[in-house]
């Protein structure tokens, strides 16, 4: 498994390649855990290439939900096959997780969802 | 019956999950079929590596698996003295996972959401957990 960091703008961007399991999720708990703590804001993570995921890949995601709540810090999946969504729906996760079609998409959601917040 | 048998170590995963596809590729299953029979075994055999084998080279788990009038029985075996009985474990709810910040028990929700029944067996030493799954081919 690869993980690749890209900066677009305001969006840190952290793609995927490969498979996500017991023995590779602790690259992806530490890339979020890094972004986290540099108060970085706006996360997305490409899963295009995302072959695989077992419970540590998606413990991951699932282990900072809260603790980006508490930063107001968006965390947006997008780019997900079909295989990967029918296990966070199994998991009844694809309600809990923002998981969006493409990484448009997730730029939209976020943009849209700050310029809410500001109006407020 | 294909079987395999590897050493108890998380790189191993990979492997077994080669093997499941590979065994799974007879069939005209679809893409979802077959990736959550393969994630369910995969969810058991982490469990056990990890857990009752601690990650130990020297111990070995093997795989079997076996289809009988559109049921497949995949057989885990090891030798492990772990009291964890996952007949009565009770997964917890998906919201106290994510509150709790712990992702342990979501491989086990996933692999008794998956299997429609799961059967474990100990004698002289040796574990034995029965998977079955009914899958029709060719319904996609």
């Amino acid at each position: 498994m690869e993980l690749h960091t890209i900066i677009e703008d305001k969006f840190h961007i952290i793609q995927i390649i490969g498979d996500l399991d017991a023995s590779s999720s602790i690259l992806l708990d530490n890339a979020l855990e890094k972004a986290i703590i540099t108060n970085i804001k706006n996360i997305l993570i490409n899963c295009a290439e995302l072959h695989y995921i077992s419970s540590p890949g998606i413990g991951a995601f699932t282990s900072r939900l809260e603790e980006c709540a508490e930063k107001n810090i968006q965390l947006v999946l997008f780019g997900l096959n079909d295989k990967i969504i029918n296990v966070f729906r199994i998991l009844g996760l694809d309600q809990l997780i923002v998981i969006k079609t493409s990484k448009d998409d997730a730029k939209k959601y976020i943009n849209d969802a700050q310029l809410t917040s500001s109006l407020h | 019956m294909h079987s395999l048998q590897v050493p108890c170590t998380k790189e191993n995963l990979k492997e077994i999950r080669y093997f499941v596809e590979g065994a799974l590729s007879r069939y005209n299953l679809s893409a979802n079929d077959t990736n959550l029979m393969i994630l369910a075994i995969d969810e058991l055999c982490a469990n056990l590596i990890i857990h009752s084998h601690q990650c130990n080279k020297n111990e070995f788990i093997e795989v079997k698996v076996k289809n009988e009038n559109n049921i497949f029985i995949f057989e885990i075996h090891d030798q492990s003295h772990d009291s964890f009985n996952l007949l009565e474990y009770k997964v917890p709810d998906i919201q106290q996972i994510i509150h709790e910040k712990r992702n342990g028990s979501m491989g086990l929700i996933l692999l008794k959401r998956i299997m429609d029944n799961i059967e474990v067996e100990r004698k002289e030493g040796h574990n034995i957990c029965r998977l079955y799954k009914a899958v029709p081919q060719g319904n996609h």
